[in-house]
Protein backbone atom coordinates (compact mmCIF):
# COMPACT_ATOMS: atom_id res chain seq x y z
CA UNK A 1 0.00 0.00 0.00
CA UNK A 2 2.13 2.57 1.13
CA UNK A 3 5.20 1.23 -1.07
CA UNK A 4 2.79 1.29 -3.89
CA UNK A 5 2.24 4.99 -3.10
CA UNK A 6 6.34 5.80 -3.01
CA UNK A 7 6.11 4.47 -6.83
CA UNK A 8 3.98 6.07 -8.14
CA UNK A 9 4.87 9.26 -6.92
CA UNK A 10 7.26 11.04 -9.51
CA UNK A 11 10.61 12.56 -9.20
CA UNK A 12 13.79 11.70 -7.29
CA UNK A 13 13.68 10.41 -3.40
CA UNK A 14 13.63 14.24 -1.94
CA UNK A 15 10.81 15.54 -4.41
CA UNK A 16 9.05 12.19 -3.38
CA UNK A 17 9.81 13.06 0.15
CA UNK A 18 8.49 16.41 -0.06
CA UNK A 19 5.01 15.41 -2.02
CA UNK A 20 4.40 12.81 1.03
CA UNK A 21 5.23 15.74 4.01
CA UNK A 22 2.72 17.86 2.02
CA UNK A 23 0.09 14.66 1.90
CA UNK A 24 0.74 14.14 5.70
CA UNK A 25 0.08 17.49 6.72
CA UNK A 26 -3.29 17.98 5.00
CA UNK A 27 -4.21 14.41 6.35
CA UNK A 28 -3.07 15.75 10.19
CA UNK A 29 -4.67 18.92 9.03
CA UNK A 30 -8.05 17.11 7.99
CA UNK A 31 -8.16 14.45 10.81
CA UNK A 32 -7.78 17.28 13.47
CA UNK A 33 -9.92 19.91 12.65
CA UNK A 34 -12.48 18.20 10.90
CA UNK A 35 -12.40 14.78 11.59
CA UNK A 36 -11.82 14.09 15.22
CA UNK A 37 -14.32 17.19 15.84
CA UNK A 38 -16.85 14.86 14.12
CA UNK A 39 -16.09 11.51 15.58
CA UNK A 40 -16.34 13.60 18.99
CA UNK A 41 -19.90 14.36 18.73
CA UNK A 42 -20.53 10.26 18.35
CA UNK A 43 -19.11 9.83 21.52
CA UNK A 44 -18.67 12.76 23.89
CA UNK A 45 -18.01 11.82 27.24
CA UNK A 46 -20.54 12.32 29.78
CA UNK A 47 -19.37 15.14 31.31
CA UNK A 48 -21.10 17.26 33.35
CA UNK A 49 -19.73 20.44 34.68
CA UNK A 50 -23.54 21.82 35.84
CA UNK A 51 -25.13 21.56 39.44
CA UNK A 52 -28.35 20.37 39.70
CA UNK A 53 -28.61 19.78 36.06
CA UNK A 54 -27.24 16.42 35.45
CA UNK B 1 17.73 -10.67 6.93
CA UNK B 2 18.60 -13.99 8.67
CA UNK B 3 21.26 -15.30 7.38
CA UNK B 4 21.22 -19.10 5.42
CA UNK B 5 21.67 -21.92 8.03
CA UNK B 6 24.69 -23.44 4.74
CA UNK B 7 27.27 -20.92 3.47
CA UNK B 8 27.10 -22.72 -0.04
CA UNK B 9 23.67 -20.94 -0.71
CA UNK B 10 25.15 -17.50 0.38
CA UNK B 11 27.00 -16.39 -2.99
CA UNK B 12 23.86 -17.52 -5.27
CA UNK B 13 21.66 -15.79 -3.28
CA UNK B 14 23.81 -12.29 -2.82
CA UNK B 15 23.99 -12.09 -6.63
CA UNK B 16 20.54 -12.93 -7.34
CA UNK B 17 19.44 -10.33 -5.27
CA UNK B 18 21.89 -7.83 -6.74
CA UNK B 19 20.76 -8.53 -10.00
CA UNK B 20 16.99 -8.43 -9.92
CA UNK B 21 16.53 -6.27 -6.54
CA UNK B 22 13.24 -8.24 -6.32
CA UNK B 23 10.58 -5.87 -4.76
CA UNK B 24 8.77 -7.32 -2.23
CA UNK B 25 5.21 -7.84 -3.74
CA UNK B 26 2.06 -6.20 -2.03
CA UNK B 27 0.10 -9.62 -0.53
CA UNK B 28 -3.09 -9.48 1.29
CA UNK B 29 -1.78 -10.04 4.28
CA UNK B 30 1.42 -6.84 4.08
CA UNK B 31 -2.18 -4.80 3.04
CA UNK B 32 -4.14 -5.59 5.93
CA UNK B 33 -1.10 -5.02 7.82
CA UNK B 34 -0.58 -1.67 6.81
CA UNK B 35 -4.03 -0.63 7.40
CA UNK B 36 -4.57 -1.90 10.74
CA UNK B 37 -0.58 -0.06 11.68
CA UNK B 38 -2.85 2.89 10.31
CA UNK B 39 -5.99 2.49 11.83
CA UNK B 40 -3.72 1.86 15.19
CA UNK B 41 -2.02 5.40 14.61
CA UNK B 42 -4.70 7.19 13.88
CA UNK B 43 -6.82 6.34 16.78
CA UNK B 44 -3.18 7.34 19.12
CA UNK B 45 -3.96 10.65 17.10
CA UNK B 46 -7.31 10.84 18.24
CA UNK B 47 -6.25 10.30 21.71
CA UNK B 48 -4.01 12.99 21.37
CA UNK B 49 -6.41 14.99 20.39
CA UNK B 50 -9.26 14.13 22.50
CA UNK B 51 -7.26 14.47 25.81
CA UNK B 52 -4.98 18.05 24.66
CA UNK B 53 -4.53 19.31 21.22
CA UNK B 54 -8.11 19.58 20.53
CA UNK B 55 -8.59 21.56 23.36
CA UNK B 56 -5.76 23.93 22.76
CA UNK B 57 -6.82 24.20 18.95
CA UNK B 58 -10.54 24.61 20.11
CA UNK B 59 -10.23 27.50 23.19
CA UNK B 60 -7.82 29.66 20.42
CA UNK B 61 -10.88 29.63 17.72
CA UNK B 62 -13.25 30.17 20.36
CA UNK B 63 -10.64 33.26 21.75
CA UNK B 64 -11.04 34.28 18.59
CA UNK B 65 -14.74 34.76 18.31
CA UNK B 66 -14.55 36.25 21.65
CA UNK B 67 -12.47 38.76 20.17
CA UNK B 68 -14.47 38.86 17.33
CA UNK B 69 -17.55 39.83 18.97
CA UNK B 70 -15.70 42.55 21.34
CA UNK B 71 -14.37 44.55 18.41
CA UNK B 72 -18.01 44.22 16.88
CA UNK B 73 -19.00 45.96 20.21
CA UNK B 74 -16.73 48.65 20.31
CA UNK B 75 -17.52 49.07 16.25
CA UNK B 76 -20.98 49.46 17.42
CA UNK B 77 -20.10 51.78 20.36
CA UNK B 78 -18.57 54.20 18.06
CA UNK B 79 -21.72 55.15 16.01
CA UNK B 80 -24.02 56.48 18.27
CA UNK B 81 -27.26 54.97 16.81
CA UNK B 82 -28.93 54.08 19.70
CA UNK B 83 -30.74 50.73 19.32
CA UNK B 84 -34.21 49.89 21.49
CA UNK B 85 -32.37 46.34 22.47
CA UNK B 86 -29.36 48.58 24.43
CA UNK B 87 -29.31 47.79 27.42
CA UNK B 88 -30.28 51.33 29.40
CA UNK B 89 -28.06 52.93 32.11
CA UNK B 90 -30.33 55.23 34.17
CA UNK B 91 -29.03 58.59 32.78
CA UNK B 92 -30.12 59.99 36.09
CA UNK B 93 -27.77 58.33 38.11
CA UNK B 94 -24.34 57.36 36.13
CA UNK B 95 -23.29 55.73 39.10
CA UNK B 96 -26.01 52.83 38.50
CA UNK B 97 -24.69 49.50 37.74
CA UNK B 98 -26.59 48.83 34.18
CA UNK B 99 -28.22 45.06 34.05
CA UNK B 100 -28.99 43.43 30.96
CA UNK B 101 -32.64 41.98 30.74
CA UNK B 102 -33.62 38.19 30.32
CA UNK B 103 -31.83 36.23 27.79
CA UNK B 104 -33.38 33.97 25.56
CA UNK B 105 -31.68 30.60 25.31
CA UNK B 106 -28.38 30.02 23.73
CA UNK B 107 -27.77 34.01 23.33
CA UNK B 108 -24.38 35.26 23.54
CA UNK B 109 -24.60 37.90 25.74
CA UNK B 110 -20.59 38.42 27.21
CA UNK B 111 -17.51 37.34 27.41
CA UNK B 112 -15.52 35.76 30.48
CA UNK B 113 -12.10 36.91 30.76
CA UNK B 114 -9.81 35.40 33.88
CA UNK B 115 -6.12 37.64 33.46
CA UNK B 116 -5.04 34.13 36.20
CA UNK B 117 -5.67 32.13 33.12
CA UNK B 118 -3.96 34.22 30.66
CA UNK B 119 -4.32 37.32 28.70
CA UNK B 120 -5.58 35.80 26.06
CA UNK B 121 -8.11 33.61 27.92
CA UNK B 122 -11.87 34.61 26.61
CA UNK B 123 -15.15 32.52 26.07
CA UNK B 124 -18.45 33.67 25.05
CA UNK B 125 -20.65 33.57 27.54
CA UNK B 126 -24.60 32.31 26.49
CA UNK B 127 -27.51 31.95 28.26
CA UNK B 128 -28.48 28.10 29.35
CA UNK B 129 -26.42 25.37 30.70
CA UNK B 130 -27.78 22.78 28.25
CA UNK B 131 -24.40 20.13 26.49
CA UNK B 132 -24.84 20.02 23.07
CA UNK B 133 -25.44 23.11 22.23
CA UNK B 134 -23.76 25.45 24.67
CA UNK B 135 -21.33 23.83 27.03
CA UNK B 136 -20.43 21.28 24.12
CA UNK B 137 -19.62 24.63 21.68
CA UNK B 138 -16.64 25.61 24.34
CA UNK B 139 -19.06 28.53 25.34
CA UNK B 140 -19.80 29.89 29.15
CA UNK B 141 -23.41 28.84 30.46
CA UNK B 142 -25.16 31.39 32.12
CA UNK B 143 -27.40 29.47 34.82
CA UNK B 144 -30.97 30.97 33.65
CA UNK B 145 -32.53 31.37 36.73
CA UNK B 146 -29.92 33.38 38.36
CA UNK B 147 -28.90 37.19 38.09
CA UNK B 148 -27.53 38.75 35.13
CA UNK B 149 -23.52 40.38 35.65
CA UNK B 150 -24.61 43.31 38.06
CA UNK B 151 -27.43 42.58 39.48
CA UNK B 152 -27.60 42.31 42.94
CA UNK B 153 -27.93 38.13 43.89
CA UNK B 154 -25.95 35.71 42.20
CA UNK B 155 -24.88 35.44 38.87
CA UNK B 156 -23.93 31.82 37.51
CA UNK B 157 -21.86 29.67 35.24
CA UNK B 158 -20.69 26.69 34.09
CA UNK B 159 -18.41 25.24 31.87
CA UNK B 160 -16.27 22.15 30.74
CA UNK B 161 -12.66 21.47 32.50
CA UNK B 162 -11.04 19.11 29.61
CA UNK B 163 -13.12 18.87 25.96
CA UNK B 164 -14.54 21.61 23.93
CA UNK B 165 -12.03 23.87 24.78
CA UNK B 166 -12.20 23.28 28.46
CA UNK B 167 -12.55 26.95 29.05
CA UNK B 168 -12.66 26.10 33.11
CA UNK B 169 -9.88 24.10 32.82
CA UNK B 170 -7.26 25.65 35.01
CA UNK B 171 -10.45 26.99 37.72
CA UNK B 172 -8.41 25.27 40.82
CA UNK B 173 -5.26 27.90 39.61
CA UNK B 174 -7.45 30.37 40.85
CA UNK B 175 -5.97 32.43 43.94
CA UNK B 176 -8.05 34.96 46.93
CA UNK B 177 -8.19 38.34 44.88
CA UNK B 178 -7.75 37.43 40.85
CA UNK B 179 -9.99 39.39 38.86
CA UNK B 180 -13.07 37.75 37.09
CA UNK B 181 -14.45 40.03 34.57
CA UNK B 182 -18.05 39.89 32.18
CA UNK B 183 -17.49 42.28 29.71
CA UNK B 184 -20.94 42.87 27.87
CA UNK B 185 -22.40 45.66 25.23
CA UNK B 186 -22.07 48.16 28.18
CA UNK B 187 -19.10 47.62 30.04
CA UNK B 188 -16.98 45.29 32.05
CA UNK B 189 -18.26 43.95 35.44
CA UNK B 190 -15.17 42.94 37.75
CA UNK B 191 -15.46 39.90 40.66
CA UNK B 192 -13.25 39.53 42.90
CA UNK B 193 -12.21 35.44 43.25
CA UNK B 194 -13.05 34.87 46.95
CA UNK B 195 -12.79 30.67 47.85
CA UNK B 196 -12.84 27.19 46.08
CA UNK B 197 -15.56 24.29 47.29
CA UNK B 198 -16.25 20.90 46.07
CA UNK B 199 -19.77 19.67 46.50
CA UNK B 200 -22.33 17.17 45.10
CA UNK B 201 -24.13 17.79 41.66
CA UNK B 202 -27.02 17.77 43.69
CA UNK B 203 -26.06 20.56 46.03
CA UNK B 204 -27.82 23.52 44.20
CA UNK B 205 -27.41 25.80 46.55
CA UNK B 206 -24.24 27.00 45.73
CA UNK B 207 -26.51 28.70 43.32
CA UNK B 208 -29.14 30.96 45.70
CA UNK B 209 -29.19 34.74 45.55
CA UNK B 210 -26.84 34.50 48.91
CA UNK B 211 -24.76 31.77 47.94
CA UNK B 212 -25.41 28.38 50.11
CA UNK B 213 -27.78 31.15 52.96
CA UNK B 214 -31.43 29.62 52.37
CA UNK B 215 -34.00 32.09 52.25
CA UNK B 216 -31.47 35.26 52.90
CA UNK B 217 -32.51 38.23 50.53
CA UNK B 218 -29.45 39.13 48.52
CA UNK B 219 -28.18 43.05 49.49
CA UNK B 220 -25.07 42.22 47.95
CA UNK B 221 -23.61 41.10 44.07
CA UNK B 222 -22.02 37.76 43.62
CA UNK B 223 -20.48 35.44 40.98
CA UNK B 224 -20.27 31.63 41.10
CA UNK B 225 -18.41 29.40 38.38
CA UNK B 226 -19.17 25.37 38.82
CA UNK B 227 -17.19 22.93 36.67
CA UNK B 228 -16.88 18.86 37.17
CA UNK B 229 -14.13 17.49 39.34
CA UNK B 230 -11.98 15.80 39.71
CA UNK B 231 -11.15 16.57 36.27
CA UNK B 232 -11.55 13.76 33.83
CA UNK B 233 -14.30 13.36 36.10
CA UNK B 234 -17.89 13.69 36.84
CA UNK B 235 -17.98 12.22 40.59
CA UNK B 236 -18.31 16.04 42.20
CA UNK B 237 -18.39 19.62 41.13
CA UNK B 238 -15.93 22.57 41.65
CA UNK B 239 -17.00 25.47 42.38
CA UNK B 240 -15.43 28.95 42.52
CA UNK B 241 -17.31 31.85 44.30
CA UNK B 242 -16.43 35.76 43.79
CA UNK B 243 -17.83 38.76 45.04
CA UNK B 244 -18.52 42.17 42.94
CA UNK B 245 -16.09 45.00 43.07
CA UNK B 246 -17.36 47.83 40.45
CA UNK B 247 -18.73 48.20 36.95
CA UNK B 248 -16.57 50.19 34.11
CA UNK B 249 -18.79 51.54 31.18
CA UNK B 250 -17.90 50.54 28.06
CA UNK B 251 -16.94 54.23 27.18
CA UNK B 252 -14.11 54.44 29.47
CA UNK B 253 -12.27 51.27 28.22
CA UNK B 254 -10.90 47.92 29.37
CA UNK B 255 -10.58 48.16 33.45
CA UNK B 256 -7.32 48.24 35.02
CA UNK B 257 -8.74 44.87 36.69
CA UNK B 258 -7.73 43.32 33.14
CA UNK B 259 -4.69 44.88 32.50
CA UNK B 260 -3.07 44.63 36.06
CA UNK B 261 -2.10 41.08 35.16
CA UNK B 262 -2.34 39.02 38.34
CA UNK B 263 -2.68 40.05 41.97
CA UNK B 264 -0.20 37.92 43.99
Amino acid sequence: MYGALWRILPGPWWVRTLILLVLLAAVLYLLYFHVFPWVFTFFAPDEESTIGGG
Amino acid sequence: MTEPSTPSEQPSRRSHRARRRPRPRATFLSVLGEILITVGVVALMYVSWHTWIGDIIISNQKHAEADALAQQWAAEAEEPEPSPTDPEPSPADPAAIPVLGDQEHGDVFGIMRIPRFGSDWKFQIASGISRPDILDQGEVGHYPDTAMPGDIGNTAYAAHRWTSGAPFDPIDKLVIGDAIVIQTKAGWYTYRFRSLEYVQDTQVQVLLPVPNQKGVEANGRYLTLTSCAPKLNMLERIVAYAVFEDFTPASEGAPASLTDGVTA
